[in-house]
């Protein structure tokens, strides 16, 4: 597991991003709930931590494609790939997550820079 | 209500079919669409489709294995609406009756008087548009943009990256001062001669010269911008011809309450061919873009489903995005009813900026290029309701 933040600095409706690769994003919803996603949009390179957070829904920044922050699912075009969810543990008031284990959904220009390719 | 008909099979289309399906409607649904094609999206087609760089199938709007259980009839243009019967007339003469119908037929590209019969002329608003323009702009050589707007600006700079040389004409002294004020309208349009690309102001086209292919834009000023490729990005019309006489009140395109109804019981109107009232401004207002497709009908689709039974919630301000240049653009709010713009953060010069429009102190419009972060916070604090 990797240690996110402490809870106590992520203040709901807000968002925290884990500098991991693929980066992760950790929701503190406004109802209280956390979820943690990939952090960058299907669609296009752009940053989920940056969007617009409503109920368990985050809507991206740029494009506003809209994801269900429990299951990754697109809610809202243009995306039509899920983002990937990771497990998140609250210990002693430490936020922790467990990176999933299946293949991310990365936009092709990102997916191309991770390979190695050029964008 | 046991059929609705949805026409217009683009984002203002499908996002009405889902909101249906979303909000519990289970009767008949049908999408009348005039083009031949599933709904896609349009934003890539004056950029990374234009460019090459995606494909016909990275467009589609609908997700693998998405069914709303909905009749499509593509390549249906709609001609007729008759009210006593709710029903819509389509060109071949079938007749597609329904309890409910949403109008989203969106808009159509304006053109020159004169710019039928030349090959090499182009507008940009479909998928077959965008396919014509990029087999022309794969032939290279001189590019001429007419209209400096969002779309000019991003043809521009697609064909620019494609090594074209690209001119933009212009008919206002700045390009994009109706959305986003001359200041700021300035600066975003500095861009073309960052990369450059000519951009020539405040003078207007008086026509096209050529044999069968286009070889010249004339301008009124007498002289002549040499081209092999035009591409005329001069606005917009709603597409409301086939409502009128139907008793549907048209102004600038279908007007429309708060809510997206219409001056006809159980028919509302969405998207580009739609003008809502806008509660803040306290008029009528269409609006374009992409955005506003896709968020309004949710509460198009609750208006048809209750009639009247719901208060109209407030839409969120408008906004849209640009790229050009590989500077992100983003704009929320209106510009218009601005008496003051200033700098945030960041810089002009830079193209690196957070502009903020504010009427009697309060912010009306935000600006951003290449500032995502900061611009979805005040994007919310426009959405926000004032204290």
């Amino acid at each position: 597991m990797i240690p996110a933040c402490r809870l106590a600095e992520l203040p709901r409706g807000e968002a925290y991003r884990l500098d991991t690769d693929p980066p992760v994003s950790v929701f503190h919803t406004e109802d209280g709930e956390i979820y943690a996603i990939d952090d960058t949009c299907t669609h296009q390179d752009a940053s989920l931590a940056d969007g617009w957070l409503e109920g368990c829904e985050v809507e991206c920044p740029l494009h506003a494609s809209k994801f269900d922050l429990r299951t990754g699912a697109v809610d809202a075009p243009p995306a039509r790939l899920p983002v990937r969810t990771h497990d998140v543990v609250v210990q002693d008031g430490m936020i922790y997550v467990r990176l999933s284990t299946d293949a991310p959904n990365l936009p092709p220009c990102v997916a191309a820079r991770l390979a190695g390719g050029r964008t | 209500m046991r059929a609705v008909a949805v026409v217009g099979a683009s984002l203002a289309g499908l996002s009405a079919a889902r909101s249906l399906r979303n909000q519990g409607f289970d009767g008949r649904l049908i999408v009348v669409g005039e083009e031949p094609h599933r709904p896609y999206d349009r934003p890539p087609l004056s950029k990374e489709f234009l460019a090459g760089k995606t494909g016909e199938a990275d467009l589609a709007l609908e997700r693998d294995g998405e069914d709303l259980a909905a009749k499509w009839l593509l390549g249906a243009r709609a001609t007729r609406l008759v009210k006593e019967r709710r029903a819509v007339r389509l060109a071949d003469g079938r007749e597609v009756r329904a309890d409910g119908i949403v109008i989203a037929t969106g808009a159509a590209a304006r053109t020159l008087p004169d710019a039928g019969g030349l090959a090499g002329v182009h507008t940009l608003r479909t998928l077959d548009d965008a396919r014509a323009l990029r087999d022309d702009l794969a032939l290279g050589g001189r590019l001429v943009v007419i209209g400096g707007g969002f779309i000019g600006a991003e043809v521009a700079s697609t064909a620019h990256a494609l090594g074209l040389d690209v001119t933009v004409v212009e008919a206002a002294s700045t390009p994009l001062a109706g959305p986003l004020g001359e200041t700021m309208g300035g600066i975003v349009s500095a861009l073309h001669a960052d990369h450059g690309v000519r951009l020539l102001c405040g003078v207007g086209v008086k026509g096209l010269i050529g044999g069968t292919r286009v070889d010249g834009v004339v301008l009124d000023d007498g002289r002549t911008v040499p081209a092999d490729t035009v591409v005329v990005g001069v606005g917009a019309r709603p597409c409301v011809e086939w409502l009128e006489g139907s008793g549907v009140a048209l102004g600038d395109g279908v007007r429309c309450g708060a809510d997206g109804t219409t001056s006809v019981p159980g028919v509302v109107a969405v998207g580009d061919c739609a003008a809502w009232y806008d509660p803040r401004a306290g008029t009528h207002r269409r609006i374009e873009h992409w955005s506003g497709a896709r968020e309004r009908a949710d509460a198009a689709v609750a208006a048809l489903l209750s009639w009247g039974a719901k208060e109209p919630g407030v839409p969120r301000p408008p906004y849209f995005w640009s790229d050009q240049y590989g500077v992100k653009i983003q704009f929320a709010g209106h510009a218009a009813g601005a008496d003051s713009v200033t700098i945030a953060e960041g810089s002009p010069q830079d193209r690196d900026v957070l502009a903020v429009y504010r009427r009697a102190g309060r912010p009306v419009a935000v600006l951003g290029m290449n500032r995502p972060r900061q611009f979805m916070r005040w994007r919310k604090q426009l959405a926000a309701p004032p204290p």
